[in-house]
């Protein structure tokens, strides 16, 4: 079995993020790093090799620029046995349709029986890359699965919480499953590993190499214009109490709710 | 006449309350486009023709009945792609629920249209719809407009069911050649209840507990607050699914929506699929030790400090305060 994971570069959640008002696209400046919901994913194909079921490759794919070779080398010290980065200036500026098209071309080239991915990207917040590149594999698809099991080598036992309750389904690879991150919790890589995710093979691949299409990518294949960005409306800032000295710290909370009559 | 086509999902002959909300919302929007709105459903004989006219009270034109499995998201694509390109309907909307995203998303990467999530607020502009979605955690709002079809995917809440007319619907039966794959995956079992049946949404006062709690029996510093105030005891999907705390008292995008007189979060991020279920909370109190948590931006007292240390503290001034 060869597991594909998607992994993206984001910008560090300690960093303020910013629309850069001339381009209308996030700023891209300051610190970067592997998405943090990306982990869960890794770590899920990790589990699944060591969990007995014949695991040949675990792959991560990136669609990012130059820096996104970054994530890469992350992905790998956590387990991946090699990277593929689809990099190309045509590419700059595809929404979401656009970004799930370019990955799954990106994704049919290796063929992989499960491709993995993250429950959402730290910047983009868009749940549904997914569904996106499901759609253009012309496979079945599950996201915001916490509870995955490899059942004969072919099909995929899932648990997610829909909207009445949890839901076990049955999903015959091969798969597209987005995982949620109470899947697991991620391992911390070795330092060997860091030292060495540099050495693993890293296939760096143009958008003409997977047979994207340029009117289906970047700005001009996109169907959707964002801009008009304004700050929402401004809501009162709430009192903030820091807490020193707890007794005092709770004598105030006690005031507070007393105020409000709610004690 | 292009016009705007919903799916409605159901469970146990009742149609989900977000779905209607879609239903509401692209009955107005169709109204000022001059356009209609209609409806898709899918499922097996619990679709009557009853509960299928019932669509028509929140706006509802025709209602396309579809025969397939319910609950799960790529049947769906391929029913609601076949009768966008039959009808001509130039945008789908969704009300705010997990199945919207995966058939929002997949309908856009079969039609290649655009899609938006997260939709707070829809427009129309010119003759066309425009969508208001929050980015970055929330502090930006951004303004899609599109090029030809548009998929919009509203945020939890976001479209308010409207009052039912009592008009009814045209039903139609339309029979859907679903696509190999999306028979792929199958429903086991739907709707599973995990842990006891607790009672949050009568509750005047809730005591929510996150991940902060740092394991299961951290729960019990929040009961014991909640037993001094009178109220219950409520969570986060992220303790939920750890098998924490039961499902019955989870907020949130996939948990209930409340509103109690105060809501009172210990150890909790303040993520927006937790946020869309409790904002309309009159006080919310929000302990984390983490002062840059994104719950400070919308409780009215923000408490920067360790739960393990103010809490138990807090149940005995309570108490304290009662009973004096
Ligand atoms: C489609 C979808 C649907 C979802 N549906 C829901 C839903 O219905 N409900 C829901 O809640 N979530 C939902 N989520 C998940 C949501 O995104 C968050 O992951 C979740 O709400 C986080 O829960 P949490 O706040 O308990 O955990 P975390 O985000 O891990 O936050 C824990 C907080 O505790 C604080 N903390 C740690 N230790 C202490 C201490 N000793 N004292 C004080 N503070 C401490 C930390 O600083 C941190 O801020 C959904 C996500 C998706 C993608
Ligand atoms: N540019 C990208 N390259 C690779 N994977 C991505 C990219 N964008 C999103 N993903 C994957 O899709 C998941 C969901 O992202 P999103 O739909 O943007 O919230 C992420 O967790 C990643 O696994």
């Amino acid at each position: 079995m060869k597991i594909c994971v998607l992994v993206k570069e984001v910008p560090d959640a300690a960093v303020e993020k910013r629309i850069d008002p001339s381009t209308g696209r996030l700023d891209r400046s300051g610190e970067r790093n592997l998405n943090p919901y990306d982990t869960h994913a890794i770590e899920a194909a990790m589990q699944i090799r060591e969990g007995g079921s014949d695991v040949e490759e675990i792959v991560a794919v990136t669609m990012g620029p130059e820096s996104a070779v970054r994530a890469l080398h992350k992905a790998v010290s956590l387990g991946a046995d090699r990277s593929v980065h689809l990099s190309d200036d045509s590419l700059a500026g595809s929404d979401v349709a656009a970004t799930g098209y370019a990955l799954a071309k990106t994704l049919q080239r290796e063929s992989p029986d499960l491709v993995l991915l993250g429950q959402q990207s730290d910047d983009g917040e868009c749940y549904t890359i997914g569904a996106v590149v499901a759609d253009h594999l012309q496979m079945p698809s599950l996201t915001q699965v916490i509870k995955l099991d490899v059942e004969d080598g072919a099909k995929l036992r899932c648990e997610r919480q829909a909207e009445y309750g949890y839901d076990t389904v049955s999903v015959e690879m091969p798969a597209v499953i987005s995982v949620g991150d109470a899947i697991n919790e991620p391992r911390y890589p070795s330092l060997k590993a860091i030292m060495g995710a540099k050495k693993k093979p890293l296939d760096a691949v143009a958008a003409g190499d997977v047979g994207i299409e340029s009117d289906h990518v970047g700005e001009a294949g996109s169907q959707v214009q964002c801009g008009d960005f304004k700050p929402p409306p401004e809501k009162a800032g709430g009192e903030i109490i820091e807490d020193e000295d707890t007794d005092e710290t709770v004598e105030k909370i006690v005031a507070w709710l007393d105020e409000r009559k709610l004690l | 006449m292009p016009g705007i086509l919903t799916y409605a999902l159901h469970y146990e002959g009742a149609i989900n309350k977000n779905s209607l909300g879609a239903v509401s919302e692209a009955a107005k929007l169709s109204k000022e486009l001059g356009s209609q709105c209609d409806v898709v459903v899918l499922g097996g004989d619990d679709l009557s023709e009853e509960l299928c006219q019932s669509l028509g009270g929140y706006g509802a034109q025709t209602v396309y009945r579809v025969k397939g499995p319910e609950g799960l998201a790529q049947p769906v694509v391929d029913a609601m792609a076949k009768i966008m390109e039959d009808q001509g309907h130039d945008y789908a909307l969704f009300g705010g629920g997990l199945l919207g995203f995966e058939i929002g998303a997949g309908l856009a990467a079969r039609l290649r249209a655009g899609v938006t999530m997260e939709v707070t607020e829809v427009r129309v502009e010119d003759g066309k719809l425009a969508a208001e979605r929050p980015i970055l955690q929330d502090s930006m709002i951004s303004t899609s407009r599109y090029e030809n079809r548009g998929i919009i995917i509203g945020r939890l809440n976001a479209f308010e069911a409207s009052e039912p007319d009592g008009s009814s619907a045209t039903v139609q039966d339309v029979e859907v050649q679903f696509s190999e794959f999306s028979t792929k995956a199958t429903m086991i079992e739907r709707g599973e209840q995990r842990g006891a049946d607790v009672n949050i949404e009568d509750a005047d006062f809730l005591v929510a507990g996150g991940r902060g709690l740092g394991k299961p029996e951290g729960f019990q510093l929040a009961e014991d607050l909640a037993d001094a105030l009178g109220g219950a005891v409520a969570a986060t999907r992220a303790v939920v699914d750890a098998g924490w705390y039961p499902y019955a008292a989870q907020i949130g995008q996939t948990g209930k929506t409340v509103a109690p007189k105060l809501y009172l979060a210990a150890g909790i991020s303040g993520a927006i699929q937790h946020k869309v279920g409790m904002q309309s909370s009159e006080n919310i109190v929000a302990i984390n030790k983490d002062a840059n948590a994104p719950i400070f931006e919308f409780s009215d007292l923000g408490v920067v400090g360790d739960l393990n240390k103010i809490l138990p503290k807090l149940t005995e001034a309570v108490k304290a305060k009662k009973a004096g």
